[in-house]
């Protein structure tokens, strides 16, 4: 084992253990950070995770979101969601096992809580983050439902988000948790 | 200097079809004394100078006043990134190194790859903080002129989007030039502070396994890294060789991840937050998964794996001097560690000679290889095989193809062919056979 590889054991070591001290190797700082407040930690952090944290108050419909599409989504990402100069994102003609896979929302993407914070964080590409928490949940029902994932009528909230499954789930091979090899190796 | 010593009798070929022991590279008074190199050029040669002119007009005159920032000579003003943007929202997509037009292993600044996913951000490094926050034992944010007072490192390392090469993929083989097919990845050297000084300084809770990372440009680009890798030589660089990051490559803060896809690599870096698991973005699910043909996809592949490509001769170049003596270059790195061998072959892969790799080798780095070659004016397929030092070989097409499909998309590493005709015009090619071809490119995916 080199002396990099035992290092390396070692701090792996101490984070398993949860030492607060990953390195001997690490220069030291001069402390500069400033305390960060509850108030901008929560105004700097948009991530909205799996489970559902992250999710803000508020509420939508497809109805509602279908309009909100016309008006934001459609010039790049074409009628029902079938793609143009965008992705398409609904109505995949070709399976992910066929000769063209055509991938997206509905037969793809595996957390519906991905969709939400996506077009919260960079949508619409000319004015991202202009979108009010019922506009972006509005616009997560709509391309749900053209996803024939959930009716026209479900109305997403931070409680029913988290709850839809999607069909392609558990279509992922996490590389780095299982560690698999590249071919040669 | 004699003029009757030869190439031929001192250095018998070492591989088929004219490939020369690398050595001989390092004879330069033998092998200028008895061949001429001959130059591969796309352009067309300089006129002659005039017979009766003793000096030339530069000689004749002062030279230019001083510049505060040089540029380029007016006569390499072709000399460009590619770039291909989205064709409704022009700031989304890439811009391609031009490789081919390169040598050495350092990517000028100006020539880094782009990827953008909602243009450049203009920083004001005075409005812009990093915030460090999540399974921290105190939230804390740093201004990028506090951050510059830290003790930095310097790491040279290739940065390669993970999408980079992805033509190869397709049916038909590309006819683009060696830097717009595979020149999303660059090579810099990049300082900063060793990221885990930081997040020592916040305090790391125990449960904490991976970092989120967040860019302040119009996309708040994000994506989940794995504490471990930040933590291990992990880079927040501030300065890419020797100057302040350029805007396009992350000004004034980006995140280093040596070996690791381009995306995770976040530009314009404003927010760290620790978690116990990842955030499943929309660009490590949607995007940046490789899907494979059983349809599963592989996701969290961040290892670029080791790749070689021959960057002259190249696809589009021609052999303007006919037959004769011709130095193959090229590059290979691998995001495992340092390359070990190049390997290079004038007869579509029959036999190998090894390359001379430029000194030192770094890990994760571009390695420059050299070989000299003569041409015999035939037919002949030229490849570069990279080897890195954890004995990973970089793979034929077809044994990539058979182990993830038609579909990935990224990742693509396998072995570059370029062709030469009798006129010396060089394409890409496939191993398979023309018939294997038939059918329209089919990248299944874009780059918005």
């Amino acid at each position: 084992m080199t002396k990099w590889r035992q290092s390396k054991a070692a701090l792996l070591i101490l984070m398993l253990v949860g030492i607060d001290s990953p390195a001997a190797e690490l220069p030291a700082g001069p402390g500069l950070g400033q305390p960060a407040s509850a108030e901008l930690v929560a105004a700097w952090d948009t991530d909205v995770m799996p489970d559902g944290t992250g999710l803000p108050p508020g509420s939508g419909t497809a109805r509602v979101g279908a309009a909100l599409y016309r008006t934001h989504c459609l010039s790049c990402h074409g009628e029902n969601g079938l793609g143009s100069s965008g992705d398409q994102l609904a109505g995949a003609k070709m399976g992910l096992t066929d000769a063209w896979p055509e991938k997206t929302i509905g037969n793809f993407w595996p957390y519906a809580t991905t969709l939400f914070d996506f077009i919260r964080r960079g949508k619409p590409m000319q004015t991202p983050g202009s979108l009010s928490s019922d506009e972006v949940y509005a616009l997560t029902a709509y391309l749900l439902s053209l996803n024939g994932i959930i009716g026209a009528g479900d109305e997403m909230n931070s409680n029913a988000l988290p709850k839809v499954v999607m069909p392609n789930r558990d279509g992922f091979i996490n590389v780095w948790a299982t560690g698999k090899k590249a071919p040669g190796q | 200097m004699s003029g009757n010593h030869s190439p031929e009798s001192d250095f018998p070929d070492v591989a088929g079809n004219g490939l020369l022991d690398r050595r001989l590279l390092l004879k330069s008074s033998l092998v200028f004394g008895a061949t001429a190199w001959l130059p591969v050029t796309a352009a067309s040669p300089a006129p002659a100078p005039k017979s009766d002119l003793a000096r030339p007009q530069w000689m004749r005159e002062p030279g230019s006043e001083f510049s505060t920032y040089g540029a380029p000579s007016r006569f390499e003003k072709d000399i460009g990134r590619f770039p291909a943007p989205n064709r409704v929202l022009r700031n989304s997509g890439t811009s391609w190194t031009p490789l081919h037009l390169l040598e050495g292993t350092i990517t000028p600044s100006g020539l880094h790859f782009e990827r953008h996913h909602n243009g450049v951000p203009d920083i004001d490094p005075g409005a812009h903080s990093l915030l460090i926050h999540g399974l921290t034992d105190r939230p804390l944010t740093f201004s990028v002129a506090d951050l510059l007072r830290y003790p930095l490192r310097s790491t040279t390392c290739f940065i390669e989007c993970g999408g980079n090469s992805n033509a190869g993929w397709n049916k038909i083989p590309s006819q683009s030039q060696a830097g717009y097919f595979h020149g999303l990845v660059s090579n810099s050297e990049w300082t900063g502070i060793p990221l885990g000084v930081l997040l020592q300084e916040a305090g790391i809770r125990p449960k904490a396994k991976w970092v989120i990372a967040e860019g302040a440009d119009a996309f708040a680009m994000h994506v989940s890294i794995p504490l471990e890798k930040i933590l291990d030589d992990g880079l927040l660089a501030l300065y890419q060789n020797g100057e302040r990051l350029r805007p396009e490559n992350g000004y004034p803060l980006r995140l280093v991840l040596p070996g690791w896809e381009g995306v995770v690599n976040v530009k314009w870096l404003r927010r760290l937050e620790l978690t116990d698991a990842p955030a499943m973005a929309r660009n490590e699910t949607s995007r940046y998964t490789d899907l494979l043909s059983d349809g599963t996809a592989r996701m969290f592949s961040f290892v670029m794996e080791a790749k070689s490509l021959i960057t002259s001769p190249s696809s589009g170049m021609v052999l303007k001097g006919g037959p004769g003596l011709y130095q193959i270059t090229g590059l290979a790195w691998s995001g495992r560690g340092r390359i070990r061998k190049v390997e290079v072959s004038a007869d579509n892969g029959k036999t190998w000679a090894e390359a001379e790799l430029q000194a030192p080798v770094l890990p994760k780095a571009f390695t420059r290889f050299r070989l000299p070659w003569r041409w015999s004016g035939a037919l002949a397929v030229l490849k570069s095989r990279a080897t890195d030092e954890t004995g990973y070989v970089q793979p034929e097409r077809k044994a990539l193809l058979a182990q993830r499909g038609r579909h990935g998309f990224y990742h693509y590493n396998g072995i570059v062919n370029w062709s030469v005709d009798e006129q010396g015009t060089l394409g890409h090619v496939y191993d398979e056979v023309a018939a294997e071809q038939s059918g329209t490119p089919d990248i299944d995916a874009g780059w918005d």
